[in-house]
């Protein structure tokens, strides 16, 4: 589990963060949602470590990250996975070097190992087939799941995802979303995803945090999210003619 | 700007103290240095022999327009003038102008490039140290292989020279290397002009990397660096160069 207590974050006189408590259940895909300039990508960094917040504390298991030390931090770096918005593939190395590349750093393995674990990944995500391929040779779908499968190669207990969907058709949004909450739960990892893909909420968000202007507003599941009476929420959720209708197919 | 300038400096030599930290992974560091070669160094052939061909000749017509007039001076002299011409300034310094714009933008845009599209992000949250990966291999490559490229460099344009001289009249093959050969010192020739290709070399791959590493922003940025690293690196050659004539020659 991952615990977010009292985070404050500013940027000079831009108070970004203004106090978020928010528990991240291990086992569970959950969300990060609100509008763009809401404060979730600050969040998310925040809980990565890549910003040291002002106030508060980040909590991995029963420790603190701000009270690690830098030898820990290293060690704690190869237990998250993170799949970045625009998959940040190097892009000089091919589809399986990528998923190898983690292994290649830090695992205490053999080659035949590394090779039988690199194998696996690629089919776990389905990527049979695209081994010897470079980035830009494959479509964004492909991208993603290389991504997601560089991501786990290490077997992580944390994974992150910023905008997983950005820039994919509405059917392998779907397929990467399934991907990773089938992941999820297959490695009982605590997956902390950053979205406003309002079909990402419905389709795997086991515990949805909702953001706005720095603040937590609302928390609660998929299914809850459609039954829920905050303004805030309602007035984010279903400002789309679609999910009005939904809306009233679910309350009837 | 002033300000501006000393908070630059503060960056680099921050930056520095992150690249130069032992390799997480010999076997990476040796992959990439081999790879870093290849591209930096192995790839800059071509240009350094044009460039040196044509530059010992240029420097042989323009010494022989200035001394030729003159009968008391022997046509070798004007091969030793061009000597000392090439190994004490054009080898190192000229070449290394040049490398600086062809090496220095290929360093700049790749890290810029890996900066903008977060695969630097990628390997810090991975915890790989993402200066030492990624620029150390640079730097190592160029300071070992600057030297080779500068000895080829000196070789080449003696050649040109005489080749040049002898084409156009000027100095007959022979003559230019008995003038070649007229009172050579070892250091004050071609150790001088290796200390200045490994010192030219390290700043060619730290300057670049640190404009590309630091780059904020997208494809526009990425640009600007890159220039900024060209014109970075000639600025710090060129004063690097005058420290170390002065140092060197003068002690």
């Amino acid at each position: 589990m991952i615990q977010a207590k009292g985070i404050v974050k500013s940027f000079g006189e831009n108070h970004v963060l203004k106090g978020i408590d928010v528990d991240f259940i291990q086992g569970q895909t959950n969300l990060i949602i609100g509008r763009s300039g809401s404060g979730k990508t600050v969040f998310l960094k925040t809980i990565l470590g890549l910003f040291e917040p002002d106030q508060g504390t980040i909590h991995y298991g029963d420790e603190v990250l701000g009270e690690m030390t830098k030898a820990r931090r290293k060690t704690l770096r190869q237990e998250i996975g993170m799949v970045f918005q625009g998959g940040a593939l190097f892009d000089s190395m091919t589809v399986a070097e990528n998923i190898r590349f983690p292994l290649e750093m830090f695992a205490a393995m053999t080659e035949q190992e590394k090779d039988e674990r690199v194998k696996f990944v690629m089919d776990r995500v389905r990527l049979e087939g695209a081994a010897d391929k470079f980035p830009s040779e494959i479509s964004g779908g492909m991208q993603k799941r290389v991504a997601i499968g560089r991501a786990i190669s290490m077997n992580p207990k944390y994974l992150f995802c910023d905008e997983p969907n950005s820039g994919l058709d509405p059917e392998t949004a779907i397929v990467i979303d399934q991907l990773i909450q089938e992941l999820t739960h297959e490695f009982n990892m605590t997956t902390i995803v950053n979205t406003h893909d309002m079909n990402s909420v419905l389709e795997i968000g086991d515990h949805v945090v909702f953001m706005k202007e720095g603040h937590k507003v609302w928390e609660g599941t998929n299914s809850e999210v459609l039954g829920s009476t905050n303004a805030d929420v309602e007035d984010y959720v279903f400002k789309s003619k679609l999910f009005k209708q939904v809306r009233q197919a679910f309350r009837k | 700007m002033i300000t501006n300038f000393f908070e630059g400096m503060g960056a680099y030599v921050l930056l520095m103290t992150k690249v130069f930290r032992s390799p997480d992974r010999w076997k990476l560091f040796m992959r990439s240095l081999v790879h870093e070669i290849r591209i930096l160094g192995l790839d800059s052939i071509s240009i350094v022999v044009i460039l040196s061909v044509f530059m010992g000749a240029v420097v042989t017509i323009q010494t022989a327009f200035q001394l030729s007039d003159d009968p008391l001076i022997p046509t070798y002299y004007i091969a030793m003038a061009t000597r000392e011409s090439i190994t004490l300034e054009f080898s190192p310094t000229v070449v290394s102008l040049i490398l600086a714009g062809k090496v220095g933008s290929n360093i700049a845009s790749s890290l810029g490039t890996m900066r903008v599209s977060e695969q630097i992000d990628a390997l810090e949250i991975m915890g790989v140290n993402s200066a030492s990966f990624l620029i150390l291999p640079k730097v190592v490559a160029l300071v070992l292989f600057n030297p080779i490229l500068i000895i080829m460099s000196l070789f080449l344009g003696l050649w040109g020279g005489a080749m040049a001289g002898d084409l156009l009249g000027l100095v007959p093959f022979e003559e230019s290397i008995m003038g070649y050969r007229l009172e050579y010192i070892v250091f004050e020739n071609a150790i001088y002009g290796l200390i200045k290709a490994t010192v030219f070399a390290f700043i060619i791959g730290s300057v670049s990397a640190y404009s590309g590493y630091s780059v904020k922003g997208g494809a526009v940025e990425v640009g600007i660096a890159s220039t900024n690293a060209v014109v970075r690196s000639c600025l710090a050659i060129i004063l690097a160069n005058y420290l170390l004539t002065d140092l060197i020659l003068t002690s």
